[in-house]
């Protein structure tokens, strides 16, 4: 855990009821630099150089499956055994590549160096680096340059989404400052499908919140500005170091559970309504069309998913919010509900709507975690393509968890959509006769 | 550094997982930092691999640098050898456990654990997937092979071989060895054992049993069938048996050193690869222009089927495996060819557009290069995706490996009957090259768009109303009669024309390509 967590999770209010079963062992999970995925989809202009082995380009490629032929804005800068010889030569050959890039995209409008483990262990200072190739690009010309940021997205540092924590993180100080007399506005923290994000502006605009801001931005020019008077509300659990580094420029969070189902969503919206003071009969009046629609579309999936146990292994921190949805409105039963990381504070609206039996774990040794699933022998498992395949050969059904992360799940009209994701693997279950 | 977002090749720690993966009773301990493990996905997705690859990680994170490393390296043996109690443990380290210096091998011989050791250096920073698979191949067989074993006296029984190199995530390995393990059987012959996929460490144990070996794959074999044929004096069989001739060759090889009749083998009725080459219908395939590049072995294979046993011409050989570069570079001799021995998609994708073939013979990611380029494609070596590891019988070995070929190389290429109809009606609104060949369905490349990075084989940019098109170096332009003259051409030899009839054009020193121009290049490539 980064001091920056640790300082966040001492910050949050100890719960003394929740019994959390921390382990330590092997962890069957992605590194942070999985979030380049979908970030680049997200960052039009931007494009995400990782410098690390041929390992961390051979898990890109893995990841990315088909995606990365499709002119993808993500490269690696693999180490070689002659950069290893001495620092200086290390940072030379960054140069060289990072210029050789920036010549041939030139449309690229912010440059993202992405620390992996090999880079962090030989403290090749990427920081630093992108300060000193940021200024030989600023384009005089034009007034315009590129903008060079540095993150971590290592295994020994990030564990999946959080190398989104770890981008949006270095994007805030980027962020402009409101004017000192701004008048109250929102920002929406967390990368989500455009489709979502378009449904939550209207949403937020027929609420009357004026000015909404989305971090990240579409573009790299379109990053809202941030001050006293700023309130944001995150979209996702994984983002406890980007929420601190809004803090620290003087926004304040709006608590809400996360925006999954009908329920959660609405609970996220009028969360949002609330902190601006709207009227709450506005605010029904508003949400209650779209949360009738996914009450419908909900029931549909109720008689499949409803008294179904299901457990949940460490992925991307989606899984505590998920569970809750899966259990206050789907009628499932969380049996363990697994995940890489707690942040007690952000999640505090969604552990408290969880059923009391539930086992919560945060961390993971992977072999006595699947004991445990053998023993529980849930009828549904989520978990990491590395072991989806495995525990349906032991005859349990499982549903992988990094389509949760991919695929558009957030809000009222994606409300079905999630519970179908969950209900498919059960019903093919049912449906094979082989 | 080296930029890249494809790589041909994981890294070498890959390589060994293949090796453990493939075998039975091992285990791999592999120092490496969290979310190494995303190399288990591909053997239970790519490969569809029912269980979790036998390989622990200690999963170190950032809190863990400093001693601590060290004690968690050797809780995870612990726990690995408690849990799993394999008859061997390989130990190594991925790339960031490279560096931080712990040594696997000291660390795990010190416990004092209940079964063999096998350290593993690769070098992650130097070598890749195939290399390290090699490498650990090796050094299991160096380190459990009984060196008193030795074959039996050969009065009274069959002849005895050991199959070396398939492994997991191999293209097609799995019944390559059901193929080959077929040839032997009717040659008389007995596996002895099939290394590492399917061998536990007590078979490799007696690997000294067999009278000779055959190298399936010399990408993974070859390492060890050195040392045993210096240990142990094994000769090794190391033509590869991928194609008509080749298989016949080995055959002959193969029933030389057991003293057995080739004749058994040879005359297979299921070979019918060689008569639907011959049939009529294939007439079209004669001189068809076909850029191959894989790994070595398959790409030298496919080099000599592609021009002696379908009348292709081989237009573009190499490889990315710089290891085996030297067959490579032989191969490309006898067909007057530069070699390209490359492991940059990007110089693939540039060799590629300039030789304009007709058909790809690849990997994974020519197979999107072809895509890019219009061009059509065929998958011959690693790596592959998921549908490449099919659920039917699909070997590339033998004769049926050839029945195989044929097939999957034909199917992509428009076959006569069409291309004739093609450009007999191209006028016609049904054999319009909008509607693209039949059998590629929706997949069929668009031959509207115009490609902005490299001029694609199978296209061009036609305007109507336009003046003279600059061609895309800027230096000619085609006047709207040749360039309507030009889209008359069947669009998978088009590419060709425009690319001869510009260089001609250039050569003469023209100022324009008229009709007359776009003739008289076609009359002084003609052949």
């Amino acid at each position: 855990m980064s001091p920056a967590q640790a300082s966040a999770l001492a910050a949050s209010p100890r719960d003394g009821t929740l019994e959390v079963l921390r382990e330590r062992g092997q962890r069957e999970v992605f590194c942070g630099l999985t979030g380049i995925v979908w970030l680049h989809r997200k960052m039009q202009d931007a494009f995400f150089l990782v410098v690390g082995s041929r390992t961390c380009a051979h898990l890109l490629q893995s990841a990315a499956g088909v995606m990365i032929f499709a002119e993808p804005r993500f490269a690696t800068a693999i180490i070689e055994e002659r950069d290893l010889a001495g620092m200086a030569d290390c940072h030379a050959e960054l140069d060289r590549v990072v210029d050789r890039l920036l010549a041939r995209r030139p449309e690229i409008r912010t440059l993202f160096l992405v620390g992996s483990c090999p880079s962090e262990v030989i403290k090749l200072d990427l920081g630093n680096a992108a300060q000193r190739i940021g200024a030989r690009h600023l384009r005089s010309e034009t007034g315009e340059g590129v903008r060079i940021l540095a993150y971590s997205g290592s295994g020994i540092e990030t564990t999946f989404t959080e190398g989104e924590d770890a981008c949006l993180t270095t994007l805030v100080p980027e962020m402009p400052a409101e004017a000192a007399d701004a008048a109250p506005s929102l920002v929406m923290v967390g990368a989500l499908p455009d489709i979502v994000e378009d449904q939550f502006l209207r949403l937020f605009g027929e609420l009357g919140i004026a000015s909404v801001g989305v971090l990240p931005a579409r573009r790299a020019g379109a990053l809202p500005p941030v001050g006293p008077n700023t309130r944001y509300i995150l979209a996702q659990p994984f983002l406890g170091e980007t929420a601190r580094a809004l803090e620290d420029r003087g926004a304040v969070r709006i608590d809400a559970p996360f925006p999954f189902g009908a329920d959660g969503t609405a609970a996220w919206l009028a969360a949002a309504a609330a902190a601006f003071r709207i009227d709450e009969m506005h605010v029904n009046r508003v949400i209650a069309p779209g949360r009738e629609r996914a009450k419908r579309a909900l029931e549909r999936y109720k008689p499949a998913l409803e008294g179904k146990r299901i457990t949940f292994l460490p992925d991307s921190q989606l899984e505590i919010p998920l569970a809750r949805f899966l259990a206050t409105e789907l009628g499932m039963v969380p049996v363990e509900v697994g995940t890489p990381y707690l942040h007690r504070a952000h999640l505090a609206a969604d552990l408290a709507r969880l059923p009391a039996a539930t086992r919560i774990s945060e961390g993971q040794d992977v072999e006595r975690q699947l004991d445990r699933v053998r023993a529980d022998r849930p009828d549904l498992t989520v978990c990491g393509l590395g072991l989806a395949n495995p525990l349906e050969a032991e005859g349990l059904a499982t549903k992988w968890s990094i389509e949760l992360v991919f695929s558009p799940v957030h809000g009222f009209d994606q409300a079905g959509d999630l519970a179908e994701l969950f209900a498919r693997p059960l019903r093919r279950r049912d449906v094979l006769r082989i | 550094m080296q930029l890249a977002v494809w790589t041909y090749e994981g890294p070498p720690h890959v390589g060994a997982m293949r090796v453990a993966t493939a075998m039975r009773g091992v285990h791999y301990l592999l120092h490496a930092p969290q979310g190494d493990t995303y190399a288990d996905l591909l053997f239970t997705m790519i490969e569809r691999r029912s269980a979790r690859p036998p390989v622990t990680y200690t999963t170190f994170q950032a809190r863990d640098l400093g001693k601590d490393t060290a004690s968690l390296f050797q809780n995870a043996a612990r726990d690995a050898v408690e849990r799993f109690k394999p008859q061997a443990l390989l130990v190594g380290a991925s790339c960031t456990a490279e560096l931080i210096q712990d040594d696997p091998a000291g660390l795990a011989d010190n416990m004092g654990l209940p079964c063999p050791v096998i350290p593993l250096e690769l070098p992650s920073y130097q070598r890749k997937e195939n290399w390290g698979a090699a490498e650990t191949f090796y050094q299991i067989v160096r380190h459990l092979a009984d060196t008193s074993v030795r074959p039996a006296p050969r009065e009274g029984r069959r002849p005895r071989v050991n199959l070396l190199g398939p492994a997991a995530l191999g293209f097609r390995h799995r019944d390559d060895v059901r193929e080959v393990r077929r040839i032997l059987d009717l040659l008389g012959i007995d596996v002895h054992l099939v290394a590492p996929l399917g061998a536990s460490p007590d078979d490799i144990r007696t690997i000294g049993a067999a009278d000779f070996n055959i190298v399936l794959y010399p990408e993974i074999g070859d390492e060890a069938a050195r040392w045993l044929d210096k240990t142990f004096a094994q000769p090794a069989i190391r033509t590869v048996p991928i194609g008509v001739g080749a298989t016949r060759a080995f055959i002959a090889e193969v029933a030389a050193l057991a003293g057995v009749d080739p004749a058994l083998a040879l005359d297979d009725p299921s070979s019918r690869m060689p008569w639907w080459s011959r049939s009529v219908d294939s007439t079209y395939l004669t001189g068809k222009r076909v850029f191959i590049f894989g790994d070595a072995t398959h790409a030298v294979a496919a080099a000599r089927i592609a021009s002696e046993e379908l009348g292709f011409t081989v237009c573009g050989l190499g490889c990315y495996n710089r290891e085996f570069a030297r067959d490579i570079r032989g191969a490309a001799k006898e067909y007057g060819l530069e070699p390209l021995i490359t492991d940059d998609h990007l110089t693939v994708e540039e060799a590629i557009a300039a030789a304009a073939p007709e058909l790809v013979l690849g990997t994974q990611m020519e197979r999107h290069i072809a895509k890019r380029l219009g061009v059509p494609c065929a998958v011959i070596s690693a790596p592959v995706h998921v549908q490449d590891f099919p659920a039917r019988f699909s070997p590339q070995m033998g004769f049926e490996g050839a029945n195989v070929i044929f097939d999957t190389w034909v199917h992509p290429l428009v076959m006569g009957l069409e291309e004739h109809l093609l450009t007999m009606f191209r006028d016609d609104f049904e054999f319009s090259d909008a509607a693209g060949p039949s059998h590629l369905h929706g997949s069929a490349p668009s031959h509207s768009k115009a490609e902005p990075v490299l001029a694609p084989a199978g296209d061009i940019l036609v305007r109507e109303d336009a003046a003279p098109v600059a061609a895309a170096d800027g230096t000619l332009g085609w006047t709207n009669e040749a360039e309507r003259e030009l889209r008359k051409i069947p669009f998978f030899v088009r590419g060709k024309a425009k690319r001869n009839t510009e260089k001609y054009a250039n050569e003469m020193g023209l100022p324009a390509i008229t009709l007359d121009t776009l003739y008289e290049a076609k009359a002084h490539y003609a052949r």
